[in-house]
């Protein structure tokens, strides 16, 4: 089991490094450096030449990537131009409200996707599955940036039951428990949102693997030796069922990464999401390039966590 | 001895196909007493696994009429907290395919020790543990404690088939169903699972039902033979008088279809065509009677009834006086 984990995390090396450099090189290929928008248009373009020299910008590439990830390594990803301040402490910041907000959204997914899923494949093709089929197609169908605004506007502006924006009530003393509940209540309208939508995969997802396990032979076992149907369900059936849902948890981080970039700028949620947003928008390179790298990174680890999960809930995959 | 444990009398299970009911078992009679092995004999898609699943009521989307009676007790639409009490206790089922009637995600232990919770709760977790590995023991799997805490997947065909066994005779039933032991196994191990299946007939002096289209394994195994064609019982006897003196067309033609060793054959025997499926069976008149068009018209009955011509020997339709097998030239 150790020998797996370990394993799939050495290979994991090549692809974080491939990603690194494709990360620096995409970067670098945006017209622009460093100096082009920071300084006045009126200065010697000798000075400027002499300064890119001295910055190592007319370095090739190699020697410039080495640089770059060196200090990548030991934590320090640049000064981030619009906020003067280091890279790392600026995401620091808020990389701890995007991973509240993912958690909360991870949790409210299977809370509403287990069970619809369950009654959807338990009694498909009553009025009770067709309602909740009806409910997944209307989540396929809507994106979630609109849906996001009216859930805003709706429950935030309208209603006025849930904060519209920010991670927490200013003023309040962190640690104390005003704050933490606070936090919890600003997480909630944006994880709710992502969550509806984002959980429609899982709910038709496990619906189709009730319907098909139903119909494997074990069952008939099952049925066989007298198990109530009830005891099929929850012993049987349901076990079969979730072991895929339980594999592809790992790659819902991925997705989830995309849905907080969206939310978190409607819902203007101080995480990752936001910050990646506003820095493309005012071209904060050494920002941009930390977030791809972080998000790629947080990727392949969702596929080796899918890895892991389905090596210890599937008996079958003890991979050698 | 001959007390007469399951009597099934005017079974029929339709399935919906559209907007109608087809019954795939079509008003079947049979009986079977304890300590005897009932063959069902047919095709694929005769209705023989259909009839068997009825009397397990594991039909999910199926209507059952008729009645079954088991130990006089009449089990067609007994409410499910009863029937659960039966299955797995009273009757017990061995499945045809081993490789997929097991839970891939549970050890075999837990799959046996389910069965035994189920119907004997008193029993504590350390005589439940005992009582598998005696049973795996049972079925003849070498080591058994070992097994125990083995997924199906890491156990070979036969075995799992043996561990199947091993659930489907756990509390000793009454009524034994065997749905195509054999058909997924090799022809060696086959031997094996039906030595142990004849054995335990003697050890637990069940009644079996065993449903096969393989004429060897009949021979070798049964006491009363009923051959199915299409939904319905067409000849029913003794293997004796079967093997020795069939009467039906199709039960001749199958013995006739089988290779016999001793003998070179210039040809095999084919009965042309196949089953006709659920929808497309006739519904009036001898069901066998496409299958042989040089047979004139008159020899069938209109309304096919069994016709006793021996004692315990019935045979279904008029078709059988004279019939013979065409000239192959």
């Amino acid at each position: 089991m150790w020998k797996v984990i370990v394993r799939r995390f050495f290979v994991m090396v090549p692809q974080v490094v491939l990603l690194s450099i494709l990360v620096f090189l995409l970067a670098k290929s945006m017209p622009g450096d460093a100096l082009t928008g920071m300084i006045d248009p009126s200065i010697d373009p000798a000075a400027l030449e002499a300064q890119r020299e001295k910055l190592g910008l007319n370095n090739p590439w190699y020697i410039q990537y080495w640089d770059w990830i060196t200090k990548a390594v030991q934590g320090d990803l640049g000064q981030s131009f619009r906020f003067k301040m280091p890279v790392t402490d600026l995401i620091g910041q808020r990389l701890l409200n995007t991973v509240w907000l993912s958690v909360a959204t991870l949790l409210l997914t299977y809370m509403i996707a287990i069970p619809l899923g369950i009654i959807s494949g338990r009694y498909n093709d009553t009025w009770k599955d067709r309602l909740i089929t009806g409910y997944t197609y209307f989540g396929f169908a809507a994106p979630l940036f609109i849906f996001g605004l009216l859930m805003l506007w709706v429950f935030g502006f309208t209603l006025n039951w849930f904060p519209t924006g920010g991670s927490v009530e200013p003023g309040l003393a962190k640690g104390s428990f005003a704050y933490a509940v606070s936090k919890f209540y600003h997480l909630l309208l944006p994880a709710m949102s992502m969550a509806l939508i984002a959980t429609v995969t899982t709910v038709q997802y496990l619906r189709s693997e009730i319907i098909d396990t139903k119909q494997r032979e074990f069952i008939l076992t099952a049925r066989a030796k007298g198990a109530s149907e009830s005891r099929v369900y929850n012993r049987h059936i349901l076990r079969n069922s979730l072991l895929p849902i339980a594999a592809l948890s790992g790659y819902e981080i991925t997705g989830l990464i995309g849905g907080s970039i969206f939310i978190e700028s409607i819902f203007s949620y101080p995480g990752m999401g936001q910050l990646f947003i506003s820095s493309i928008m005012i071209r904060d390179f050494s920002v941009v390039t930390a977030l791809v790298l972080l998000y790629g990174i947080a990727s392949i680890l969702g596929a080796l966590l899918s890895d892991i999960i389905l090596s210890i809930v599937d008996p079958r995959i003890r991979i050698q | 001895m001959n007390e007469e444990l399951l009597k099934i009398e005017n079974l029929t299970t339709s399935f919906r196909i559209g907007d109608d009911y087809y019954a795939a078992v079509d008003h079947v009679s049979l009986a079977v007493k304890k300590n005897e092995i009932l063959a069902i004999v047919g095709e694929s898609g005769s209705g023989k696994s259909a009839l068997a699943f009825s009397v397990m009521g594991l039909h999910t989307r199926a209507k059952t009429e008729g009645q079954i009676y088991y130990k006089g007790q009449d089990i067609v639409n007994l409410p499910p907290s009863k029937l659960n009490k039966l299955r797995g206790k009273e009757m017990g089922m061995i499945f045809q395919d081993p490789l997929s009637a097991l839970n891939p995600l549970m050890i075999i232990g837990d799959q046996i020790e389910e069965i035994l919770l189920l119907h004997n709760p008193k029993l504590s977790s350390k005589e439940r543990k005992a009582k598998a590995i005696d049973l795996l023991q049972k079925v003849g799997i070498p080591r058994p404690e070992h097994t125990y805490t083995q997924y199906p997947h890491q156990l070979s065909g036969g075995m799992r088939q043996r561990v199947i066994i091993a659930i489907a005779i756990a509390n000793e039933p009454s009524l034994l169903i065997a749905d195509e032991p054999t058909t997924a196994l090799d022809v060696t191990i086959q031997l094996q699972i039906l030595d142990l299946i004849r054995k335990l007939k003697n050890d637990i002096n069940a009644g079996i039902i065993l449903i096969t289209h393989d004429l060897g394994v009949v021979a070798e195994m049964a006491d009363r033979v009923a051959v199915m064609y299409a939904g319905q019982i067409v000849e029913i006897a003794d293997i004796y008088s079967l093997i020795s003196n069939a009467r039906h067309p199709y039960t001749r033609s199958l013995l006739n279809s089988i290779p016999a060793s001793n003998e070179k054959q210039e040809k095999l025997h084919v009965i042309q065509g196949i089953v006709p499926s659920l929808k497309n069976l006739p519904r009036k008149g001898c069901r066998f009677k496409a299958r042989i068009p040089w047979i004139d018209e008159s020899a069938h009955e209109e309304n096919p009834q069994m016709h006793e011509v021996a004692p315990g020997h019935f045979v279904r339709c008029t078709c059988y006086k004279g019939f013979h097998f065409p000239d192959h030239n």
